[in-house]
């Protein structure tokens, strides 16, 4: 238990991180796509006898990458290369699961989260991995932050914003595999998005917006993983369903007048 | 000193010679206003300066040195885009956005100097997409102006911007110019306020059709009459 609590804030932190930038960019279903073709990952994984954790990394963040240089290359818009990537996943998955003869159990844990199951191991390698990735942003964080806000202007700095775009897609699928272990493929794009969009509506400056989608998408998961463990019932959902509870809550507040209008 | 020397620049785009054969230096201290109608190529020419748009053939030389061989030059340039665009929702306070263009991210002292000289210090706190169109000129020149640049780059906005605010900006630049001893380099619509400001004139209608001391262009009524009629043309095409 304490083991889930432990990982399932750790993510948190780093999805809301993550999320954000990809959220201002206009790439919030990027989470999702990385999500579904790492789904093929790990039917490949299974298929192979490989730990399909390691193998969805390999998948996804190749494929995540490799989408982001056809996008530049052929002026491909980010919705439409999301799609792609989205549904060519879900395809490979599909062909590897017939071809190894069917659906297993393995599969349900990946797609809808199993994070009360999660091994010492796994603890380490999330805490790790969120370690390394929030050091790399604090260390990049003008650079990431500028270049998200407007490319152009980021090169007229200086700033190397092709390398900063690929840093964040890689970034981004190392999160979102990380992640699956907590919500699975399906929802995962629910932590990326509902906090930030959230934290967005109170019309702060950037560093505590972060903040504020930080303690949101903590508080969600920690309260969801207790209330799953309680009642016995999916963590996912839960933990998804009060990130949505906080938004709603939040648009309650603001069309009562409460917060500013931007 | 030399700061800018261009040579020969020729942009071809599928469809259009955007820029032909155009040649000038800025040297320090010059504030250069660059007057042309619409579509003479006044953006190609700074998107090419700033290294935008790498298409082009000729040479631009920044201190010395080929824009093509090193990107050093870029850190001595503060540049105000004609629009700045942004996520209009973008989480980011008049401060953060002055930040981003600091280097050297402890120097907060900066933030506050620059912009109290801008007059936008009681803003600081403001989301940017909440401000005029006024404001948010001075919000990019005070992030261009953050880091200490040799040379300012102004696309002058075209609209949006009310009549004290453009009053207030065409002072900040006198000041940037005689007092700090920026070069600017700015493109604009109005010539009268070209005429006041800018000791050197380049006027751009894809060729480059006068460069020199702005009291040449100005006492020269064949050369504005050119200027209006080409403008007038370009407006009568456009509507």
């Amino acid at each position: 238990m304490h083991r889930a609590l432990i990982s399932g804030i750790a993510i948190a932190i780093l999805c809301s991180v993550i999320g954000l930038f990809l959220v201002l960019r206009r790439y919030s279903l990027f989470g999702d796509a990385i999500a579904h073709s790492s789904f093929g990952g790990i039917a490949l994984g299974l298929l192979a006898g490989i730990y399909p954790l390691w193998t969805a990394y390999g998948v996804s963040i190749a494929s995540a990458l490799i989408i982001t240089k056809i996008k530049d290359r052929y002026n491909i818009s980010g919705d439409a290369s999301i799609a792609v990537l989205l549904s060519s996943g879900i395809a490979v998955g599909l062909v590897i699961i017939g071809l190894s003869g069917g659906f297993t159990i393995d599969i349900f844990s990946f797609l809808f989260g199993s994070i009360l199951l999660v091994s010492v191991n796994d603890t380490i390698l999330i805490l790790s991995l969120t370690g390394g990735i929030l050091v790399v942003i604090l260390l990049l964080y003008r650079q990431i932050l500028y270049s998200t806000f407007n490319e152009e202007q980021a090169k007229v700095s200086g700033i190397p914003v092709e390398k900063i775009n690929y840093l964040i897609v890689f970034m981004a699928g190392l999160t979102v595999v990380t992640s699956i272990q907590l919500v699975g493929v399906l929802l995962i794009s629910a932590l990326f998005v509902i906090p930030n969009v959230t934290a967005i509506m109170y019309g702060k400056g950037f560093k505590q917006t972060a903040i504020i989608s930080m303690s949101f998408s903590i508080f969600s998961v920690v309260i969801g993983i207790l209330i799953s463990y309680i009642f016995d019932i999916t963590p996912a959902g839960t933990i998804v369903l009060l990130s949505i509870g906080l938004f709603a809550g939040t648009i309650g507040i603001k069309s009562a007048g409460l917060l500013s209008k931007h | 000193m030399l700061i800018v020397e261009i040579e020969n620049l020729t942009v071809q785009y599928p469809d259009v010679k955007a820029l032909d054969d155009v040649s000038f230096r800025v040297d320090q201290g010059d504030f250069l206003g660059i007057i042309g109608p619409n579509g003479a190529g006044k953006s190609t020419l700074f998107d090419s300066m700033l290294g935008l748009n790498t298409k082009y053939t000729g040479t631009i030389k920044f201190f010395g040195e080929d824009i093509r061989k090193s990107k050093n030059y870029l850190k001595e340039i503060g540049y105000v885009p004609q629009k700045p665009i942004f996520e209009k929702n973008f989480p980011a306070t008049v401060s953060d956005v002055v930040r981003m263009g600091l280097k050297n991210e402890s120097d907060e002292s900066k933030i506050n100097e620059i912009l109290q000289q801008l007059w936008i210090h009681e803003l600081r706190n403001r989301r940017i997409g909440e401000l005029s169109g006024g404001q948010l000129q001075r919000v990019f020149i005070a992030k261009a102006l953050v880091n200490n640049p040799k040379i300012l780059i102004l696309d002058e906005p075209v609209t949006g911007i009310d009549q004290q605010s453009i009053e207030l900006f065409y002072s900040i630049l006198r000041e940037l110019n005689s007092k700090q001893k920026i070069t600017i380099i700015w493109s604009s619509h109005d010539l009268d306020a070209v005429n006041q400001l800018a000791n050197h004139v380049a006027c751009l209608n894809r060729t480059l059709f006068f460069h020199g001391e702005s009291a040449k262009f100005f006492s020269n009524d064949e050369l504005i009459k050119q200027y209006s009629e080409a403008s007038m043309q370009e407006h009568m095409h456009h509507h």
